[in-house]
């Protein structure tokens, strides 16, 4: 059978895995695809290709099919995301010497989020100039966690801090020397800044946010009406490549096939680290961290509809959409676990039966419903101890307006 | 808005300005690769476009903006800090420099050429398509025949290279088997098409081989 030629974007990132492994292990091509991987420099660049139709579908990040069908980017084409890539992924790390004023203020080194937050309110409280923080893009799971991590622990951004975007290559040689203080990225961008800027992990995004979604398979719902045998190949490649890259025994492959000049061109030690959670966290701390980056537990590639209100709830919050229920419907209806569960069904893997869930009330594991059997979910909760209902949208927005 | 749209009858008024589109626009090319700004510029230049600044880094652009206040900005699409100039505009709108990326969205073919050519634009919202559309033409033209004289360039080199491994090859064949010229690149051309192989790959073999068998 003739193999179907998809293009497909992505960013050197460890969570392009995915991606990069149904075609490099052969899941695309069990299922009639050929992927033709196009490594792009920029965000704004996946962006603009996936828009006008240079790139069947893209890596992207979570929020950004929920910008482009809301009208917020610049080709305004209304996109879809039928699976996610994984669970965590980011972490926020800090130059040498902000991380030395951080400990002085009673920052303990174990990157969990509160004590690390509260401990960098006190710097910025002293600190005579304004620091600077970096994103990868303005509509990113960086910026929105960076900014909930902040705001959750006293910091008001953009008036306390100040926030400045760059792509993942130019991060970590701007700490320091590029005038910037910390940033929140994806690996092996946190630990590539430790290994050569002597930089320090401050906390991760699986503290601020437990089995939380962060990059996604994106593509334009037109494309996606047109082709739904594709989609649902590539959804099936994608899960299969989440199974195989969440086995421990297939870590050093992975690591090694990540680590090629064509992917993210660093030493395979370095992308293992975030594959096993074993992240040297700076000044020759290694840490074991549960759950770093989930590629396939606890229905991590299924797309929430709640997932997409919460990147809604921070896009109204930090004044970048209007509220209201046109636009929450708009943001909800970009996920589509439909398009999941009917590829998944002839597999006869257990997949969630409901499209919301509720987050920040499970600290143990859970199990819920789905397709045949149940699921068990790893725990949810927020650092901050807020509970995500989505039938509550309106009152958790309402409860986290900015003070400033 | 209304004002902008009567300067442009009053300029295809007065005749002799028709082939010049909009030279009172303020332009704005940001682009790492200095040779490839100064053919864009100089394009510009030559259709009446005065006002045209250029700056090779993004980090330039907060200060550059102030000082030029373009209505049009052109950024090549392999710069990384692509997302750092968007950033930026938005902070920008506390300005009142409104921008959005290209002309107009719904003009798809125009934004498929630029993204294809490499080249995105942003543009000050609000002015005329009539007025911004001969300046992303130039811009979207200069870049296409800049990838061409760069392929061009890149095949002359390769070429000129192939040549000299050639030639190479050809001597260390004189030297060692004591062919006249002619026969040792017969010897060659034969072996190539023996091996159904590149005259270039067969001369490259051999000069490899020479030097690690050494004088």
């Amino acid at each position: 059978m003739p193999l179907t030629h998809l293009t497909a974007g992505f960013l050197p990132l460890l969570d392009s895995a995915l991606l990069v492994l149904a075609h490099e292990k052969g899941f695309a091509a069990t299922e009639g695809l050929e992927l033709h991987l196009v490594r792009e420099t920029s965000w704004a660049n996946i962006r603009d290709r996936a828009a006008i139709g240079h790139f069947d579908i893209a890596q992207m990040l979570a929020p950004m099919p929920l910008a482009a069908s809301l009208g917020l980017t610049p080709i305004a084409t209304p996109m879809i995301a039928p699976i996610v890539l994984g669970l965590g992924n980011n972490a926020i790390t800090v130059s040498a010497e902000l991380w030395h004023a951080m400990a002085d203020q009673g920052a303990p080194g174990d990157l969990a989020a509160g004590p690390a937050g509260a401990a960098l309110a006190r710097v910025v409280a002293a600190s005579p100039r304004k620091l600077r923080f970096c994103v990868v893009h303005q509509t990113s799971s960086h910026n929105y966690e960076l900014r909930y991590w902040l705001a959750a622990s006293g910091i008001v951004p953009d008036r306390d801090i100040e926030i400045v975007v760059l792509p993942p290559p130019l991060l970590p040689d701007a700490l320091g020397t590029g005038g910037i203080d910390g940033y929140c990225v994806g690996e092996p961008w946190n630990s590539i800044g430790v290994a050569t800027r002597g930089a320090h992990i401050a906390t991760v995004k699986a503290s601020i946010w437990q089995s939380s979604p962060d990059k996604v398979i994106g593509m334009r719902a037109s494309w996606a009406d047109r082709h739904p045998d594709l989609v649902a190949a590539l959804i099936r490649a994608i899960y299969r490549a989440g199974i195989w890259c969440a086995d421990p025994a297939n870590h050093p492959e992975a690591a090694r096939i990540m680590s090629a000049p064509a992917y993210l061109d660093t030493a395979s030690a370095i992308v293992a680290r975030a594959l096993t959670g074993r992240l040297d966290i700076g000044g020759g701390v290694t840490s074991q961290v549960r759950d770093y980056f989930i590629p396939h537990a606890g229905a991590a590639n299924f797309p929430w509809k709640s997932h997409a209100l919460w990147y809604y709830s921070q896009m109204v919050r930090w004044g970048e959409v209007t509220q209201g229920s046109a636009n929450a419907t708009t943001a909800a209806a970009t996920f589509r676990p439909d398009l999941y569960r009917t590829a998944l069904a002839p597999l006869g893997m257990p997949v969630p039966s409901a499209d919301f869930k509720t987050d920040g009330a499970h600290a143990t594991p859970s199990i819920i419903a789905a397709t045949t059997g149940s699921l068990t979910m790893g725990p949810d909760l927020f650092f901050d101890g807020a509970i995500f209902d989505p039938d509550a949208l309106e009152s958790y927005i309402a409860t986290q307006r900015p003070t400033a | 808005m209304k004002c902008a749209q009567s300067a442009l009858v009053l300029f295809l008024g007065t005749g002799k300005l028709l082939a010049m589109p909009s030279p009172d626009l303020s332009v704005l090319i940001i682009d790492e690769n200095r040779i490839r700004a100064s053919i864009i510029e100089d394009g510009l230049r030559e259709a009446g476009h005065m006002r045209v600044a250029v700056i090779h880094d993004v980090n330039e652009v907060a200060l550059t903006i102030q000082a030029t206040m373009p209505d049009v900005i052109v950024i090549d699409l392999e710069n990384p800090k692509r997302d750092t100039l968007e950033h930026f505009f938005s902070l920008s709108r506390a300005i009142q420099r409104p921008i959005a990326m290209f002309v107009d969205r719904s003009d798809g073919a125009m934004i498929e050429k630029a993204v294809e050519a490499g080249v995105s634009a942003y543009v000050v919202d609000g002015l005329k398509k009539e007025r911004v559309k001969p300046i992303l033409d130039m811009a979207i033209s200069r870049f296409n025949a800049f990838s061409r004289l760069t392929r061009e360039l890149e095949q002359a080199r390769s070429e000129l290279e192939d040549r000299k491994l050639i030639e190479q090859a050809k001597g260390i064949l004189m030297r060692t088997r004591a062919l006249s010229e002619a026969d040792a690149y017969a010897l060659l051309r034969s072996t190539a098409m023996n091996q159904n192989r590149r005259m270039v790959d067969i001369a490259q073999s051999l000069v490899t081989a020479a030097a690690l068998l050494g004088p």
